[in-house]
């Protein structure tokens, strides 16, 4: 790719499909500020690309294999303007809308990509609003997180929320305990806590949310609160509120 | 619950027995013995009280159903059922005569029945026998219309699946992307543009005029997934690959139509689309022994990110299943590690597409 001084603009395309990145690519040629300083065919391929090239506009394919472009904005954070891109999807869109997030619909229309891209320029420097909450916005209704997305320096973790044994909320991040390991990912513990379903987690104390497949017995512990003792022998406390929810929602699997 | 013992229809039942009881009075009163008045007398109240015993023929009549049962043991059960009622009657006559007899204005009542009373026997055997009869009407009449309800309810059923399928069938995204890729195409190769468009006039159009036939040659249907895989070839490229292994016997066996094209849709989207390096789609049928049996399978991502509309596929290629087949055809999914499979199976029909 050249880097000719004028082009002031690099931008990433994200998209498994080749054609649907060629689209994008023809339509930047109009456009001689920008330069694509890479493409990449998966989310894995984009992260390594945002990390190495830092690009100052993307193009984000929504439905790609292992991580989807919510999964993708999630790990580079919110500080790089994003166009997403997406064939169909009713959630999604209407979760662009609230959130005044670019999107462009496939089959992609010259006008509209123009006009998004002018969008994106003018709003260099402004933040993207959270992942988390736009992710959560196109979930369907009725539907959970199946996954959780965590980056440990530039390894990614896929946790299947089935694994996950419990979430402790530590400052700005939780810390999401499975299989003996924590990893810790940038989130608050409500805004996880609407991701899960509640027919499986409970929050059981202000820091703590716990599956509850995981535990086996609740034992008393000092005048108000009660602790958790899960399967494999993890101890975590239970406030009073945390131990009606916990009692209402085992007395409803009975 | 006795069909019969509802207020409207016992009303009409009791209706019924008006003309039997006269017939029952004049053949009593037609030796000479009696009198028309005490014949009526006796015979009356003795009807009413047969009426509802002959109800129980009902109870015997279902406990015996006319196919399932050896004509002799049907004609010797109702034949001694009818004996022991109508002797058991003619006692009941007995017993009212006796009654009236006591009386000084039938004085000798009971000499004059006892002539008449083999009469009464045979009526109420006739009675009953027409009673068992007519229950065996009735019976037969609610089977038949237990049974269209039956069909009915399939055939709605039935109606209601395909629609879905129907409506699920052009799926949004793939006909947007479709469209993406067209659009991509006319700058790079614009006769493959052309090429793309022609097999999207063709996927719709075999669609919509498969979708309008309640079974379909299974040589259709593939021609159908021809059409698609070639598509979704433009789109996917080199990570779709396919491999076909029908057995030429198959070919010609009926099925609902696009019953494979989800599944095939499906392999598409949850499998290829949810891997980088893209895999394989093998699809494979065979006719033996009188059944059809046809395997989808594809590699996936058992951890891919969850697709919209998962799985409702798999569910309505299952109604439709259950709604054209019953019992005599499934379907099973099987996914062990990468591996997702979906196997039918279903009754070998064979014949014209309709």
């Amino acid at each position: 790719m050249s880097h000719s001084p004028d082009k002031r603009w690099k931008a990433l395309i994200v998209d498994d499909e080749e054609l649907a990145r060629h689209v994008i690519r023809e339509f930047l040629e109009s456009h001689p500020e920008i330069a694509v300083a890479a493409e990449c065919a998966n989310g894995m391929e984009a992260l390594k690309a945002v990390a190495e090239h830092k690009p100052n506009l993307i193009f984000l394919d929504v439905q790609m294999p292992k991580l989807t472009g919510f999964d993708v904005l999630e790990l580079i954070g919110t500080d790089v303007p994003v166009i997403f891109v997406t064939a169909y999807d009713q959630y999604a869109m209407r979760a662009f809308d609230v959130h005044a997030v670019d999107y462009l619909l496939k089959p992609i229309g010259r006008e509209r990509f123009d006009a998004a891209v002018e969008r994106a320029k003018g709003r260099l420097g402004e933040k993207m609003p959270s992942a988390q909450e736009l992710a959560a916005a196109a979930r369907p209704p009725q539907q959970f997180l199946e996954r959780l997305v965590v980056k440990d320096g530039t390894r990614v973790t896929l946790i299947p929320v089935a694994k996950l044994d419990y979430a402790e909320a530590q400052d700005d991040y939780v810390a999401l305990a499975t299989q003996g390991k924590k990893h810790l990912k940038q989130q608050t513990i409500a805004g996880l806590e609407a991701g899960l379903n509640p027919d499986n987690f409970v929050r059981i104390h202000r820091s703590y949310i716990v599956n509850l497949e995981r535990v086996v017995r609740i034992e008393p512990y000092g005048k108000d609160s009660r602790l958790a003792i899960l399967g494999d022998g993890t101890r975590l406390p239970v406030s009073r509120a945390g131990y009606a929810r916990l009692k209402a929602l085992l007395d409803e699997r009975k | 619950m006795h069909p019969l013992l509802t207020r409207n229809r016992l009303g009409l039942y009791l209706l019924g027995w008006i003309p039997l009881a006269a017939i029952v009075v004049l053949l009593m009163s037609a030796g000479g013995n009696l009198t028309w008045l005490e014949s009526a007398l006796i015979v009356v109240p003795l009807c009413v009280l047969y009426a509802f015993i002959c109800l129980s023929a009902w109870y015997t009549a279902k406990s015996l159903p006319i196919r399932g049962e050896s004509a002799l043991r049907l004609i010797g059960v109702h034949t001694l059922a009818a004996a022991l009622v109508s002797y058991f009657w003619m006692g009941l006559g007995w017993v009212l005569v006796a009654f009236l007899g006591k009386t000084s204005a039938f004085q000798g009542l009971d000499r004059r029945f006892a002539p008449q009373a083999p009469i009464l026997f045979g009526a109420g055997y006739l009675l009953y026998s027409l009673a068992v009869a007519s229950h065996y009407v009735i019976l037969s009449l609610e089977a038949s219309r237990q049974a269209e309800a039956r069909m009915m309810e399939v055939n709605i059923l039935a109606r209601d699946a395909e629609l879905k399928a129907l409506k699920a069938q052009i799926n949004p995204h793939f006909l947007f992307n479709s469209l993406n890729s067209i659009s991509a195409l006319t700058s790079i190769d614009s006769s493959r543009a052309r090429e793309m468009c022609v097999l999207l006039g063709d996927f719709l159009r075999l669609t919509l005029g498969l979708g309008e036939k309640t079974a379909v040659r299974f040589s259709e249907e593939l021609d159908l997934l021809e059409k698609y895989m070639a598509i979704e070839k433009v789109r996917f490229g080199d990570r779709l690959r396919m491999q076909e292994t029908i057995q030429e016997d198959s070919k010609t066996c009926l099925l609902p139509p696009l019953l494979l094209q989800p599944l095939v849709e499906n392999a598409v989207k949850h499998g290829i689309a949810s891997l980088p390096e893209g895999g394989e789609i093998r699809l494979a049928a065979e006719r033996q022994n009188g059944r059809l049996a046809i395997v989808v399978e594809n590699s996936w991502d058992p951890e891919a990110p969850p697709r919209r509309s998962g799985g409702r596929g798999l569910e309505n290629v299952q109604r439709r299943l259950e709604a054209r087949y019953g019992k005599d055809a499934s379907l099973r999914v099987n996914t062990e590690g990468e591996l997702f499979q979906v196997s039918l199976s279903l009754p070998a029909e064979s014949g014209e597409s309709a």
